[in-house]
């Protein structure tokens, strides 16, 4: 596959924690008091995909070449918008919403990326993030009868729908793959254990392993290596009388396509696109994404967004009561106050928690959970050559 | 135990049968097996889910529906004093849960962002098993689960959402909705506001730039120049606003003498204080004295604008004060919990997850269907608003509509608002094919398997 050793090693154990995310994610039997923290549901599984495939095309342009685009949800929210018109208009079929939703949202990154990249460092972090701040507004007011505005869009009974119409398939409104609902499940009962595996799960995840496979390619091309130059030292790059913005440009525009992947791809699992989608803090979302994996490494953004959307859909959602419950064997006052305590971190304050944990993981691992994830394997490696070392008890002084 | 032998060929034999037993019997969760409907409740409880924002702009309204729904829960599950139970016309409900199943609930945060809001009601059908979802501050989350609802197969009782298309080109099956509209709004103020003004007047509208806004916009205008008043302008403003005073200035110019805020939460604060600032308040135009209106209020919104909301007309669902039996059972019990009066927000919720398990009650089953059936042209009285139909043609609720008036000697910090007239129902009624909702279709029912 045109992979090293090394790479190819990577890519297999991605494809297999995929395949097996529902086991791995569901690691405690329903009903435990743990329960609670098992994320092995179709919903998020999907979001922790499609987010992947956003942080990793995010990490082309932001780990490779430098430059820091705080407008990257605009292109994930124009291709939703391309998805779930392509749904309205033609099919429920999710082809064409995913493949238009990457081409739309091209051709919108070329023309951001054509004005955009005149400038460099922060004055670029503020052109994207100006763009897309637009495209927000224009989402949310002014496009109101593209965009649906405030309300979004949803497919409704009596869209056109022409190719569904024409070829007579079915009326649904559901996404599907020719005729594969995205929304059905298959749970397999283990004891107290209830894996679920999805249809629309193991498509987005499929989709992904080929993402990251593009992915690893552009890292190891000439290109890329091209685009690591951009990032040590533009100008010397530019004094040796290269031209290198075809390069950023391509750069930009590639992952504005992963951008617009990841939108097809929200659209084709739940059918709904709106505005907040491009609101700023969904591009800042994506760069703490890629910082907090690892930027510049391939699997850290996908890492990172797994870790993000985690706390979003898990801790947000531990209320007081679940916490009474958990702490109901201590005696009275140590229980209240452990409530007190831990209150704050939890339900509504998982910003906070994040938070702390994001200020952690910069300050002591500044290379992201990648750096964490070498750390402790160095940690396994060291102990193994000072076993064998020649010094050690067996090799007599002299 | 000499007879006990553990060999190789055994122990294969023994776990490819167990792991046979476990792997035959995979359920298709689209199938959900004899019950016939999605997340059908097992064992003897049930489970709700709350989607209400906890974050964002809407936070403290989020808190107050939060409140509101674990006041529910107490009451259908038998504890507390009741509440509206007791004055509730319909006597289905027992305090023995529903259906007899003790009341569960998971909660989660909408983040005020239908993204969010439906990534966190998905996660409630999904992994918790929620049976119903309820809740929400904002009509474009309130339409974004509203339609996830409907794919997914379970009951929408939606919270907090005041703009037309709630019920009206976005309405689904499986939603319903208890609050009031920006019709209703339009078509309650417009006679007080011909009494109190006359109907020779020059309205000037600032209106929040999304939907709610428009359909408010819309309604008032439609009302308002049904009875003679003209509209000078209106203008739309950006929904993250602070300062208004740019907005308010051309006001002066344009020779309008009603200036309408279609403004809703913090816009609302900042805008109404930016206008009494300008001193719009003590101006006289065309001989009249400059007025202000407000269509929809909130106590917590009048909270926020301090003295500024004296003597302003606007519209609200319910309101604390109110004499009648179900309003102040509500009103005793939610205060003897939690110290406060409820807001309106609180009581629409607390109202939707009573109405819901009572549908439950009579329908005598959770099937979506079943409830759905059970509360099309559902009438019933107690709860605060009087006589109350839940039409089947657009799922909406048609009560008596409140028109409020900022307290000139507000006795308290939750005294804020007083009562002027409750327009009676029939005069907020419309037909279910009227333009201002024209455009959608409820489709069938769907139980989600």
């Amino acid at each position: 596959m045109g992979l090293n050793k090394k790479d190819f090693t990577l890519l297999l154990i991605v494809a297999i924690l995929c395949l097996f995310a529902p086991f791995i994610l569901n690691p405690f039997p329903e009903g435990s008091a743990l329960a609670q923290f098992n994320a092995g549901y179709p919903d998020l599984m999907q979001r922790l995909v499609i987010f992947g495939i956003f942080a990793i095309g995010f990490n082309i342009l932001f780990g490779l070449t430098g430059y820091l685009s705080f407008g990257h949800a605009a292109f994930l929210g124009v291709g939703s918008y391309a998805a779930i018109w392509m749904m309205k208009l033609l099919t429920m079929n999710v082809i064409p919403a995913i493949v238009v939703s990457v081409l739309v949202a091209g051709v919108f990154s070329l023309l951001v990326g054509w004005i955009s990249l005149r400038r460099s460092g922060i004055y670029f972090s503020i052109l994207t993030l100006a763009f897309a701040q637009m495209s927000y507004s224009l989402a949310y007011s002014v496009l109101t009868p593209i965009t649906g505005g405030e309300t979004g869009l949803q497919p409704k009974v009596d869209d056109p729908r022409i190719l569904d119409r024409v070829l007579e398939i079915s009326t649904s409104q559901r996404a599907n793959l020719f005729g594969l609902d995205m929304n059905t499940s298959h749970v397999v009962r283990l004891g107290d254990w209830a894996f679920t595996f999805n249809a629309g799960y193991y498509l987005a995840a499929i989709v992904m392993l080929v993402a990251f496979y593009i992915s690893i390619r552009i890292f190891r091309s000439p290109f890329g290596m091209m685009l690591r130059a951009v990032k040590s030292n533009q100008q010397r790059l530019n004094y040796t009388g290269l031209n290198s913005k075809p390069y950023t440009l391509a750069a930009f525009v590639i992952s504005g396509m992963y951008a617009g992947l990841a939108g097809g791809l929200l659209v084709a699992m739940d059918t709904q696109v709106g505005a907040e989608r491009m609101f700023w803090t969904a591009s800042g979302e994506v760069v703490l994404m890629t910082i907090l994996g690892g930027a510049g490494t391939l699997i850290g953004p996908v890492l990172g967004a797994g870790f993000i959307k985690y706390m979003e859909n898990i801790v947000s959602k531990i209320n007081k009561s679940i916490l009474e419950q958990w702490f109901a064997f201590m005696p009275d006052g140590i229980e209240d106050l452990l409530i007190t305590l831990v209150y704050p971190f939890i339900g509504k304050g998982w910003h906070l928690t994040l938070g702390i944990l994001f200020m952690l993981v910069v300050i002591f691992l500044p290379g992201g959970l990648v750096e964490g994830g070498q750390r402790v394997g160095r940690l396994f490696k060291r102990k193994k050559p000072a076993d064998d070392k020649p010094d050690g008890k067996t090799t007599p002084a002299e | 135990m000499s007879n006990m032998k553990l060999t190789r060929r055994g122990l294969i034999k023994t776990g490819a049968v167990a792991g046979a037993t476990g792997l035959a019997l995979p359920t298709y969760l689209r199938a959900d097996g004899h019950a016939g409907f999605l997340n059908a409740p097992q064992g003897s409880t049930v489970t709700l889910g709350f989607n209400v924002p906890q974050s964002g702009p809407y936070a403290d309204e989020g808190a107050d529906e939060l409140r509101a729904y674990e006041l529910a829960v107490e009451h259908l599950n038998g504890e507390g004093d009741g509440g509206m139970m007791n004055t509730f016309t319909s006597k289905a409900l027992q305090g023995n849960g529903i259906l007899g199943k003790k009341v569960e609930y998971v909660t989660g945060d909408t983040q005020t962002k239908s993204d969010a809001a439906r990534a966190s009601a998905k996660s409630m059908i999904e992994k918790d098993g929620a049976i119903m979802i309820t809740g929400g501050s904002s009509s474009g989350v309130a339409v974004a689960v509203q339609a996830l609802c409907q794919e997914a197969g379970v009951i929408f009782m939606a919270g907090l959402t005041h703009s037309n298309d709630t019920t009206g080109k976005d309405k689904r099956a499986n939603g319903f909705r208890h609050f009031f509209n920006s019709y209703m709004s339009g078509a309650a103020l417009a006679p007080v506001l011909q009494a109190a003004y006359g109907s020779d007047r020059k309205a000037y509208h600032l209106t929040a730039d999304y939907n709610w806004g428009y359909t408010t916009e819309e309604a008032v205008r439609t009302s308002t120049e049904a009875m003679g008043w003209e509209t000078v302008n209106t203008v739309l403003t950006p929904l993250t606003q602070t300062d208004f005073s740019s907005y308010i200035a051309p006001v002066l110019q344009s020779g309008a003498d009603v200036l309408v805020l279609n403004h809703y939460g913090g816009n609302m604060v900042n805008s109404l204080t930016n206008a009494v600032q300008f001193g719009l308040r003590d101006k006289q135009v065309n001989g009249k004295n400059f007025e202000i209106v407000v269509p929809l209020y909130s106590r917590l919104m009048a909270k926020g604008a301090g003295a500024n909301v004296k003597g302003i007309f606007g519209s609200t669902n319910w309101h604390w004060s109110l004499q009648d039996e179900g309003s102040k059972a509500f009103v005793k019990s939610f205060g003897t919990k939690y110290g406060f009066p409820p807001s309106q927000a609180a009581h629409t919720c607390y109202v939707q997850a009573l109405l819901y398990a009572d549908a439950v009650e009579r329908a005598g089953t959770f099937n979506p269907c079943g409830v759905v059936e059970a509360l099309e042209g559902f009438e019933f009285d107690g709860m605060g608003n009087g006589p109350t139909l839940y039409r089947a043609e657009d799922h909406q609720c048609f009560k008596d509509v409140l028109v409020v008036k900022g307290k000139e000697e507000p006795t308290s910090e939750f005294d804020l608002l007083e009562i002027v007239e409750v327009t009676p129902v029939e005069q907020v009624t419309y037909a279910p094919d009227h333009p201002q909702f024209a455009g959608g279709s409820l489709g069938t029912c769907n139980p989600g398997a």
